[in-house]
């Protein structure tokens, strides 16, 4: 097989991975760590706390300082952003307020962020994996042709100074590191719940620095004509559940769905599936789990008739506890599931909604 | 309108294995495939040819064996492709790969006239950065807009164009101008079967092979592994766990006492959850 013009899959990455670091002398001003503070509609994206916390590690190993880029429409309340990002670890940030800025749009937010880059020179920068933060990654790390790593779970500082990203491939079946080496900043994103929530240092406190927008409405050509929020905004909550219930074909019937639905209720949890599920539209695309779907980190996970392919896997390893109800004994969840029954699904999860159910009430009535 | 819709060719994966001891990818007897999401977007693109008129091209970056899964998008109703390959290409990561895109699609509007819209997937099944689109667009300058979950209208007389894009916690409705370039989300439209009359345009229809020099690329040195700032440096299998599940044991009792069972289980296992799960219920 020619492969003539293929990307080099990992198996071939010895050729990359022979070349020599020399970091051209003008990337040699490059130092500290950024996090991009994902801020819209008066809220910070938890994934950008998560990103403080990461960077804040990457920071201390580096001996530099850590900072958030916050970009928006009013001073005030990006300073009140600004405050945020200093309990969750920032040592400063670089505030962009501009009415231009009101809502998210690649144009100006593309410019802000490279114009900062280029005038203050981080050697790291760090961007949510949400859709606002690959559409926003991937035009600046173009405009400044550097090196941007997609969708990492796991980062770190080597012993040359180079930040190692390292991202499942091939469905999580295998991992690989990449490493930008000669370019800077070494930028990538990475997924929401894939990092843990740092703790919030109440009090902790930092320096704001202000950069203005070099850019006028009419140079820009991309118009925010409204938004409309999701009608079911738990959706967007599966990422940060604290209780997960999710079904796989091993359910059968779209009906036995249900029976998901009613015992996340009862446990004040979110509810999800595999992707099978959404091919035949028993459930929406954004309550998908895995690798192409959601990443989830909850404190209790129980998985009903999934028979747990690495591409499931991938999105569900950060949870504390996963519960695993399968009747094969053999099926492969069973490998990294924490505790697991094997029982008929169908059965079992009206049995635990009603025991919990009874459980749940008797401790309230008696707490 | 002339639209161009990059798709990229990638191995089916489903059928992917990883050799348990070198951790190499087995490619042998992969088959490959259109990327998934480019259906959508190729879908989209003749959708609106067919009503606003005009023509569809379609680009790959590949290897030359990827003109059979052009002649499978040529066999759904697109006008012409263009096969970009070239040795100085191998190894590109996406700052390579939107350069060399960018740059055939340069080529592509001189021979064919410009482009009014690029549509992309909203990444593919192998690499999955999702990069390539933005990248484009920005080498190209064209209006960037990706996550389309439906293009709402578009004027080609008056170049108006308003999308709805899938943003965190709900839908942006943006309007912009021609030239764009769109990132399609998946599941947006029903895809097609290619009908025989396209078929049979399809068996006839030449796909145009360029190397670098075609296309117009005058720097091989942004191409390829030469022109990629990322470095993979290190590939492994993921770690198993040490343990496997406690499996709970009720020897076919009634579900009930299974269920008391499983309870019993996940608060032996963590003692906190009883109060968390206290929390919630009472918030919900
Ligand atoms: C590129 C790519 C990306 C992917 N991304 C994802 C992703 O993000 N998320 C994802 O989930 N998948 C993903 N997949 C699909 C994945 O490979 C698996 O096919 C999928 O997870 C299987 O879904 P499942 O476990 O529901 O179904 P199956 O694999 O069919 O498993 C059903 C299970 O139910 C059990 N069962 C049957 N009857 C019962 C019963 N009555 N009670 C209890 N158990 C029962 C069976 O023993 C079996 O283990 C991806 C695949 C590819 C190729
Ligand atoms: C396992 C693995 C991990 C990788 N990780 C990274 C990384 O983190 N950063 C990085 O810069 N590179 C990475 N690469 C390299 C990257 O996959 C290649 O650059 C590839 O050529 C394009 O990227 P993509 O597959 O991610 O495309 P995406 O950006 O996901 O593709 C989006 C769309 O662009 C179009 N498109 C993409 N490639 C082509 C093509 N060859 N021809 C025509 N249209 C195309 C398609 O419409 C596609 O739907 C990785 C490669 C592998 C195999």
């Amino acid at each position: 097989m020619s492969d003539a013009a293929k990307p080099s899959p990992p198996a071939a990455a010895a050729g990359r991975s022979s070349m020599k670091k020399e970091l051209p002398e003008h990337f040699k001003a490059y130092r500290h760590v950024w996090v991009f503070i994902e801020y819209e509609r008066g809220n910070i994206h938890p994934v950008s706390l998560e990103l403080l916390g990461e960077g804040r590690k990457l920071a201390d190993k580096l001996d530099v300082e850590l900072a958030g880029v916050v970009i928006g429409a009013e001073a005030e309340a990006l300073h009140e952003a600004a405050l945020s990002c200093f309990e969750y670890g920032a040592d400063l940030v670089y505030r962009v307020a501009d009415p231009i800025l009101a809502h998210y749009r690649n144009e100006p937010f593309t410019k802000a962020m490279t114009d900062l880059v280029n005038t203050y020179k981080p050697e790291v920068l760090l961007l949510g994996a949400t859709t606002l933060g690959r559409d926003l990654a991937g035009s600046v790390a173009t405009t400044l042709l550097t090196g941007l790593t997609a969708d990492c779970t796991a980062l770190a500082i080597d012993d040359e100074r180079s930040l190692a990203a390292t991202r499942p491939t091939f469905g999580g079946s295998l991992m690989c590191t990449i490493h930008t080496l000669n370019f800077r900043p070494q930028m990538a994103t990475v997924r929401p719940r894939v990092m843990p929530m740092p703790e919030r240092q109440a009090g902790r406190i930092g320096r704001i620095a202000d950069h203005s927008l070099s850019m006028a409405e009419e140079d820009i050509v991309t118009k925010v004509l409204r938004f409309v929020p999701d009608r079911d905004s738990d959706k967007a909550q599966l990422a940060y559940a604290d209780i997960v219930v999710a079904g796989g074909l091993g359910l059968r019937t779209p009906e036995n769905l249900r029976l998901v639905k009613e015992l996340a209720e009862v446990l004040g949890g979110d509810y999800g599936g595999s992707r099978p599920l959404v091919q035949k539209g028993w459930i929406e695309a954004d309550r998908q789990i895995g690798q192409t779907g959601k990443t989830i980190r909850p404190k209790l996970y129980i998985a009903a008739g999934i028979s747990g392919a690495v591409q499931h896997r991938v999105g569900v390893e950060g949870a504390d506890l996963i519960l695993a109800i399968n009747t094969d004994a053999n099926a492969p969840i069973f490998d990294f599931a924490h505790l697991g029954i094997v029982a008929d699904a169908v059965s079992l999860l009206p049995a635990l909604t009603e025991a919990f159910r009874q459980r749940l009430s008797i401790n309230r009535a008696a707490s | 309108m002339h639209i161009v819709v990059c798709i990229k060719q990638v191995p089916d994966s489903a059928q992917i294995r990883v050799h348990p001891v070198t951790n190499t990818i087995m490619r042998q007897g992969v088959p490959s495939i259109i990327n998934p999401y480019d259906l959508f977007a190729l879908e989209e693109a003749l959708r609106w040819r067919d009503q606003a008129g005009g023509t569809v091209t379609i680009l790959t970056m590949g290897p030359p064996m990827a003109e059979d899964t052009m002649r499978k998008a040529l066999t759904l109703g697109a006008d012409r492709a263009v096969l970009l390959t070239d040795r100085c290409f191998a190894g590109s990561d996406t700052l390579a790969t939107s350069f060399a895109l960018a740059t055939a699609i340069g080529k592509i509007g001189e021979t064919w006239g410009p482009p009014d819209i690029v549509f992309t997937g909203k990444q593919t099944i192998d690499g999955d950065t999702a990069q390539v689109g933005p990248g484009i667009a920005k080498r190209l300058r064209f209006n960037q807009l990706t996550y389309v979950a439906k293009i709402d209208s578009l004027d080609p007389e008056s170049r108006a164009i308003t999308v709805e894009r899938r943003a965190e916690g709900g839908l942006q409705v943006l309007q912009s101008r021609l030239p764009v370039l769109i990132t399609m989300l998946e599941g947006t439209n029903e895809l097609r079967r290619g009908s025989l009359d396209s078929a049979l345009r399809a068996a006839r229809a030449e796909v145009v092979r360029w190397g670098a020099a075609e296309a117009g690329v005058e720097d091989t040195a942004k191409c390829g592994l030469r022109g990629s700032p990322t470095v993979v440096k290190h590939v492994f299998a993921p770690k198993p766990r040490a343990e496997k599940a406690q499996i709970i044991e009720t020897a076919a009792g009634p579900v009930r006492t299974q269920a008391d069972a499983v309870i019993a289980a996940i608060f032996a296992r963590q003692p906190g959850i009883e109060s968390d799960l206290l929390r919630l219920a009472r918030h919900s």
